[in-house]
């Protein structure tokens, strides 16, 4: 249940990969027959990914990870407006790939301003609106979290941002083919997405850019993707994406209908059978296949490996889990405690998940957290000072 | 590649040793600088040994294998004996740490001289290697400010 980190190729992307693979090999700058077959895949790939945010085929860049396409629409959005003023605006809870992008413009002399959360991990509007300056050219905010799930009022910031000011981002990866997004009604000029988060294959990806919007590549080479995005296109990978995009948008209702019901019994069972437990990010406005939540006491890398010994796959934001050892950015931004952290716990449920599946992990889990607990300092504590 | 190595696995899994002494002789409870984390080491002293050792751990996998397994190392030892485990001697019995969960066997060594302080500093005592070696042997690793 950590489909946030992978998901398995659904089979008829795979199939469509396939070709691209194999007999159609070609360059799709090449003027012969078999740069034909792989420029027609790129092209429908193109029209099926537009599509399924409500945008046109020209409008997409591919790239090579959500990561790259929020590099690019950070720092190229931001560049090509260095003359116009140096102010960016992004929230506490982005993703280390706009963090950083920041962070790198920061170096260049922009400044950055982050806007907080509340304990739900929700941006205030209101409070995007009015760190806006007459210098801030960029406006960059997730579409949902990936770590709790939140979404995000998109809509509502965009109301309030002023006519003919700052360029409107958002980092819609862990949105893109679970919930709806549509690029017309958001109110965004720039909109990052990624396949590997709705079955597509790793390394497929794209940002979706406004026509008429300006903005720096990031690499210097050819003519592929309007010179926005040079380097010979990665065909299979496109490919793959055009499908998973074509799936995500004929089935979506019917994914969110089983993945919300799956969740909830999932967050409903945890809440009801662990005793010291809450759960993280807003309770309605999530993903539909976001659990996560905090255990009290315990720690998330020993759960993490107590349920890989029962083969359950889970996330956790603790700093002990983290190459970097600290607590996740995003927890800590929702004012949650370094000690409380350390038990977080994500969940993200995929469409080969069943309530088998889920009652499984509701049998494991609590005796998990009992083992942890009954060696945890923090545990006896707490009962001793219950009990007097 | 599995991160730990099987010994670490072993102990996690089946840790020895868990558990509190109501009556314990010394007692070291310790916060991870690192991470946060803690560890409390409880020790039952009788003629000059560790006649019993038991520790409970809010942690990552890792510290509490290395807890369990600086609890087997020094259990029946002498004090002086058990002040010669050092963090590194821990990683070693346990066929190696991650690089970036060396300061989880930094916690074990040090908490249980902590204990063992605690049992001194009680029953008015010195103990050879206790003063001189307070530090611990390595510096800590501080992959936080990475
Ligand atoms: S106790 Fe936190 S990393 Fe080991």
């Amino acid at each position: 249940m950590d489909h946030a980190g992978a998901m398995p190729l659904l089979p008829e992307v795979r199939e469509a990969m396939l070709p691209y693979l194999n007999e159609i090999f070609g360059n799709p700058q090449s003027l012969h027959a078999w740069g034909d077959g792989a420029r027609e895949a790129v092209e429908e790939a193109r029209e099926k990914v537009a599509s399924l945010i409500g945008g046109s085929a020209e409008e997409i860049i591919f790239t090579a990870s959500g990561t790259e396409a929020n590099n690019l629409a950070i720092k190229g959005l931001a560049r090509a407006r260095a003359d116009k003023g140096k102010h960016i605006v992004i929230s506490a809870i982005e993703h280390f790939s706009v963090m950083n992008s920041a962070r790198t413009l920061q170096k260049e002399g922009f400044e950055v301003t982050l806007v907080p959360v509340d304990g739900y991990g929700v941006i205030d509007p209101d409070e995007v609106s009015r760190n806006i300056r007459n210098d801030t050219v960029l406006v960059s905010i997730m579409h949902a979290n990936g770590e709790v799930g939140t979404i995000e009022p998109i809509v509502e910031i965009a109301k309030r941002l002023p006519k003919d000011g700052p360029i409107f981002h958002t980092d819609a990866v862990a949105s893109t083919g679970n919930i709806p997004v549509d690029v017309k009604t958001m109110g965004v000029q720039a909109l990052s997405l990624a396949g590997n988060q709705f079955y597509g294959p790793k390394g497929s990806a794209a940002l979706w850019l406004k026509r008429g919007v300006r903005m720096l590549p990031l690499m210097d080479g050819g003519i592929q993707e309007g010179g926005r995005r040079p380097g010979t296109e990665d065909v299979p990978a496109i490919a793959g994406l055009g499908k998973a995009a074509e799936l995500a948008q004929k089935n979506l209702p019917e994914r969110m209908q089983r993945l919300t019901q799956l969740r909830d019994l999932l967050i409903n069972g945890v809440l009801s059978g662990v005793e010291h437990s809450m759960l993280t990010g807003h309770p309605v406005q999530r993903l539909p296949a976001y659990a996560s939540f905090c255990l009290n006491f315990i720690e998330g890398e020993a759960i993490l490996m107590l349920l890989n010994s029962h083969g359950i796959a889970a996330a956790s934001g603790s700093a002990c889990t983290s190459r970097a050892l600290k607590a996740s950015h995003v927890l800590l931004a929702m004012r949650i405690s370094h000690e409380v952290a350390q038990g977080s716990m994500l969940f993200s449920l995929g469409l080969d998940n069943n309530e088998d599946d889920v009652n499984y992990v509701l049998e494991k889990l609590p005796q998990v957290v009992d083992r942890l607990r009954q060696m945890s300092p923090l545990y006896s504590k707490y009962m001793k000072e219950q009990r007097g | 590649m599995p991160v730990y190595s099987e010994k670490v696995m072993q102990h996690f899994m089946n840790p020895h040793n868990v558990g509190e002494i109501p009556d314990a002789d010394g007692v070291g409870e310790i916060g991870n600088p690192v991470c946060g984390d803690m560890m409390t080491f409880y020790i039952k002293v009788k003629d000059n040994k560790l006649e019993d050792v038991k520790y409970k751990t809010f942690g990552c996998g890792a510290a509490i294998a290395v807890s369990s397994m600086v609890s087997d190392m020094v259990k029946g030892k002498t004090l002086e004996e058990a002040l010669t485990v050092t963090p590194s001697m821990v990683a070693k019995e346990l066929e190696g740490l991650p690089k970036n969960k060396f300061h989880c066997s930094n916690l074990g060594a040090q908490d249980l001289r902590k204990a063992i302080m605690n049992y001194a500093i009680k029953n008015k005592i010195d103990i050879p290697g206790l003063t001189d070696k307070e530090e611990p042997e390595e510096e800590e690793e501080h992959a936080c400010e990475t």
